[in-house]
């Protein structure tokens, strides 16, 4: 008989072809923390394919280990076999879904993240909190050191947040800045929107400075992957239906974006939505003409910075961007681009740094001692600049710098290209 | 299990290192093979005082305990066969205790990842040769414990080579350290090399003290590709006779090679029949340059049709990376694998070869050959589907001739995987019954109760 009829489930070939071999917990990072073969990509898959299989129960445990995984996907990068653990983890977080919804996820991801004006108005406590200076009193009066520590870290995780989200004051057409030559569409995700607005900006002047007319629509949504992680895999393909049929309004081949999480994504529209009749085909043109920022600049005649930036850096490779992309060559080809950097590489830099989205929050344990590692690397490059385009890594990395007291700027690679072209002008 | 003992674990080993939820016991209830059993508890001890209190109440229960580092053995031997039993996982007790520069030697707990132990020793300019092809994801005291080797044997040696002293836990819970830092040693039997590969069935093994060389500094490494697979196991003799000791000397076929490309994308060539993986090194650059040149030629003399030497580090890493993954990678070609580990006196290498082809064509199952031929070595996977029953009973019978052939070429079952459960019914028939009677002996006066790693080895 059947286990689990009428829900989608992984299919046979995602599980079935796994030999066991064990090369997988070599590069998982919740493996090499906790040395327990339930903290793998190994025993992870053991334990969808037995509940698959009707062998075990869809238990909380058993699907807490599911949620357990960082989704960094190293594990689907050196399967030999061609088996995807991590893929699995997250197909396995729907199906619990499916069986057994948590009516708190419809409320945040349907309700919430679906829709950007609840979202700004939901965060404006936020704002208020950096802006009416409670924040800055905050640190002077050195009060967080009396939070719990799970709670100083998150708030240490908060850049300096904008006046505004991005998406009230960016306009939505940016002209070239000299003779135009490409059209871009830009995607503006949630966290550059509500968090990083600063970076967002430098990614549209550095767009523009390189004759890119930049269109941001305004109404997008949510790109999808935190609905994806918490298993809503239906409310992702709404989300990029909305994408899709926004950006189709605008009319561009190129879709930027400087989030390496939400590019990640976007370019798997195409796969996501490959068995809707309705969409399949507009999901793959979406997709191929997604490029991060980095990626997309090395595609393009670049100006050549001349301002200088003195100071030594070093480059964090974000999994959505590295294995979720395959880019990783273009992100430090931009830094080596500008005068004064001195570059030098980050041991194990494509190690997930344990953000994971929101692992900090849901596994706080796990996440700072893989963050940790990354602390150990970083300190031992002696760099003062750690750049790495990814909004949940540069949060996780904030947290990580103020943990240790090291003196570190934690930056997008664009934004440094920003203020070389900047430092010329100041010239 | 009787909560008491259950109670008692947790009073050692504190909450966290006792686990025994259904999902807890079903993944340890494999290692690197299909084969499949759960244990009743699985404990996660982190030094050795607490596997000694472990065994000792595991003891007085009469319970079975099976050893496990990552689980990533070939020969079930970290399986709890029957059903049951406490798995007790070293994955743990992974600190890096000592590195000895003056003496050359490192001592570690037995969890240490092999290739974390290899990478803090090259920090001193020390080397720690044996290279299992799961170096990434296996233990150093699972090494021991397995006699691991590796393509870097045919120079170095095997694991064992590498045993100064241990720390074992016995079936009673004694603790016993054997050898030392001194590299001749002739006080006594040689304990060092009882434990080793004894596979779990003499003893825990908790630390290692392991001898170190001088780090060689300079490889060269060439890819030979051969339209006959012939020409490419004469070549590996040739070489060897012409008085050059390659670090290493592997051996693929061409589904092999199909495989690998097909996984890695390299672009190896997949229309050949067999290439060989050759890579010489040493401290000095002429002499590594000088011993490569020579087996390119020996190879072009022998018929490849082409040969390559990897031009940097990242060309030759790419070589070993598709070496590492070859085993794995054949599970694209068919849904099961039943991966072999023969070895055969070298000058026996071409005989084997045209052997196995004939078992491949006999039963319509085909066998992937490759493997570290330098060393007479070869790993020939059958690849099967295990859900059809006909195709089952055929790999059974052809393993069984694939053992006849090894043995009456003067080969042996195992190089480097070990005995476990899966060549247990062989065993016999390799080693003759007087080896079996002794061993069985010594067996018993280890472990009496037969509580450690019961039915490895051995069948009951």
């Amino acid at each position: 008989m059947e286990v689990l009829p009428n829900i989608e489930k992984p299919i046979e070939t995602d599980y079935l072809n796994c030999i066991r071999c064990g090369l997988c917990l070599a590069v998982c990072p919740t493996y090499r923390e906790h040395l327990n073969e339930i903290s793998g990509p190994r025993g992870r898959v053991a334990l969808a394919r037995k509940s698959l299989e009707g062998e075990l129960e869809l238990s909380t445990n058993l699907v807490e280990q599911m949620n357990a995984c960082f989704a960094c996907l190293a594990c689907n990068e050196i399967c030999p076999v061609g088996i995807k653990p991590a893929e699995l983890t997250l197909s396995m977080r729907y199906v619990q879904e499916q069986v057994k919804p948590a009516s708190w996820k419809q409320r945040l991801f349907r309700d919430l993240i679906s829709h950007p004006v609840r979202l700004e108005i939901a965060t404006l406590p936020l704002r208020i909190y950096e802006h009416s200076g409670i924040r800055k009193l905050i640190y002077q009066l050195r009060l967080t050191n009396l939070l719990p520590s799970q709670v100083r870290d998150m708030e240490a995780m908060l850049p300096h947040l904008p006046q505004r989200p991005l998406r009230q004051v960016l306009p939505e057409r940016i002209d070239a800045y000299s003779k135009s030559h490409l059209r871009v569409g830009f995607f503006l995700g949630c966290a550059q929107n509500l968090l990083y607005a600063k970076e967002s900006k430098a990614t549209v002047r550095v767009l523009a400075r390189n004759g890119c007319t930049v269109i941001t629509p305004k109404d997008v949504q949510c790109c999808g992957m935190p609905a994806r992680g918490y298993g809503r895999l239906d409310l992702v393909r709404a989300q990029a239906k909305h994408n899709i049929a926004a950006f189709e309004k605008v009319d561009v081949k190129v879709i930027v974006t400087d989030c390496a999480t939400c590019g990640s994504i976007l370019k798997n529209y195409g796969t996501l939505l490959k068995d809707d009749a309705e969409w399949a085909s507009r999901a793959e043109v979406f997709s191929s003409c997604v490029r991060d920022v980095s990626e997309f600049l090395a595609e393009i005649p670049l100006e050549k910075p001349m301002g200088k930036i003195e100071a030594r850096v070093t480059y964090h490779d974000p999994c959505h961007l590295r294995r979720g992309q395959k880019v990783w060559q273009q992100p430090r080809a931009l830094l080596s681009l500008i005068n004064g950097l001195e570059y030098i590489e980050l041991p194990e830099a494509d190690w997930c740094c344990g953000s994971a989205g929101s692992q900090l929050i849901t596994h706080y344990e796990t996440s700072t001692k893989v963050m940790d590692r990354k602390i150990d690397n970083l300190a031992s490059t002696g760099a003062q600049i750690i750049a790495s385009g990814c909004p949940g890594c540069q949060m996780q990395l904030n947290t990580a710098v103020q943990r240790r007291d090291l003196d570190v700027r934690v930056v997008h690679p664009v934004t440094l290209l920003d203020e070389a072209y900047e430092a010329e002008n100041a010239k | 299990m009787q909560s008491r003992l259950i109670s008692g674990f947790q009073n050692i080993l504190g909450k966290t290192g006792v686990l025994s939820t259904p999902e807890d016991l079903a993944v340890y209830s494999y290692d690197g093979t299909f084969s499949e059993a759960r244990p009743d508890i699985v404990v996660l001890p982190e030094t050795t005082e607490q596997v000694s209190r472990i065994v000792k109440l595991a003891a007085e229960a009469r319970i079975p305990i099976v050893p496990r580092g990552m689980g990533s053995g070939l020969a079930a031997a970290s399986v709890p066969f029957p059903e049951g039993g406490i798995v007790l996982c070293l994955t743990r007790m992974n600190h890096i205790l000592e590195v000895d520069p003056e003496n050359s030697t490192v001592q570690a707990e037995a969890g240490v990842v092999t290739a974390d132990l290899q990478e803090a020793v090259e920090k001193f300019g020390l080397f720690y040769p044996p290279d299992p092809s799961s170096i990434r994801h296996s233990t150093i005291g699972g090494n021991v414990a397995c006699n691991a080797g590796g393509p870097r044997c045919l120079k170095y040696g095997v694991t064992g080579d590498y045993v100064l002293g241990l720390e074992v836990v016995l079936a009673d819970g004694r603790i016993l350290k054997t050898g030392g830092k001194p590299i001749k040693d002739v006080t006594g039997y040689d304990l060092n090399g009882l434990f080793t590969g004894s596979e779990g069935t003499l003893g825990i093994v908790t630390e290692v003290l392991l001898r170190l060389i001088t780090r060689p500094s300079n490889f060269k490494t060439a890819l030979a590709e051969f339209t006959s697979l012939d020409d490419a196991s004469r070549t590996v003799s040739a070489i060897l006779m012409a008085g050059i000791v390659p670090a290493s000397l592997e051996l693929m076929d061409r589904t092999a090679i199909q495989c690998i490309e097909e996984a890695m994308n390299l672009g190896l060539n997949t229309e050949i029949e067999a290439s060989l993986i050759i890579e010489t090194d040493g401290t000095d650059e002429h002499t590594v340059m000088r011993e490569i040149e020579a087996c390119v030629s020996i190879c072009h003399e022998s018929g490849a049709s082409s040969v390559k030497i990897a031009q940097n580090e990242a060309e030759r890493n790419a070589l070993w990376k598709a070496r590492r993954s070859m085993a794995p990678s054949l599970a694209r070609k068919a849904p099961n694998k039943l991966g072999e580990d023969i070895t055969v006196p070298r000058s026996a290498i071409p005989e084997v070869v045209q052997r196995l082809r004939l078992i491949s064509e006999k039963y319509g199952l085909p066998v992937v050959i490759f493997g570290h031929a330098g060393d007479g070595n070869l790993h020939p996977n059958i690849l099967f589907d295990k859900r059809q029953p006909e195709q089952w009973a055929k790999v059974e019978r052809m393993v069984g001739e694939i053992f006849e052939t090894s043995l009456s070429l003067g080969g042996t079952l195992s190089g480097e995987h070990g005995v476990g459960v899966l060549k247990r019914p062989y065993l016999e028939r390799a080693l003759g019954s007087v080896s079996i009677e002794i061993q069985r002996n010594i067996k018993y006066a280890f472990d009496p109760f037969n509580i450690l790693n019961p039915g490895k080895m051995f069948t009951e």
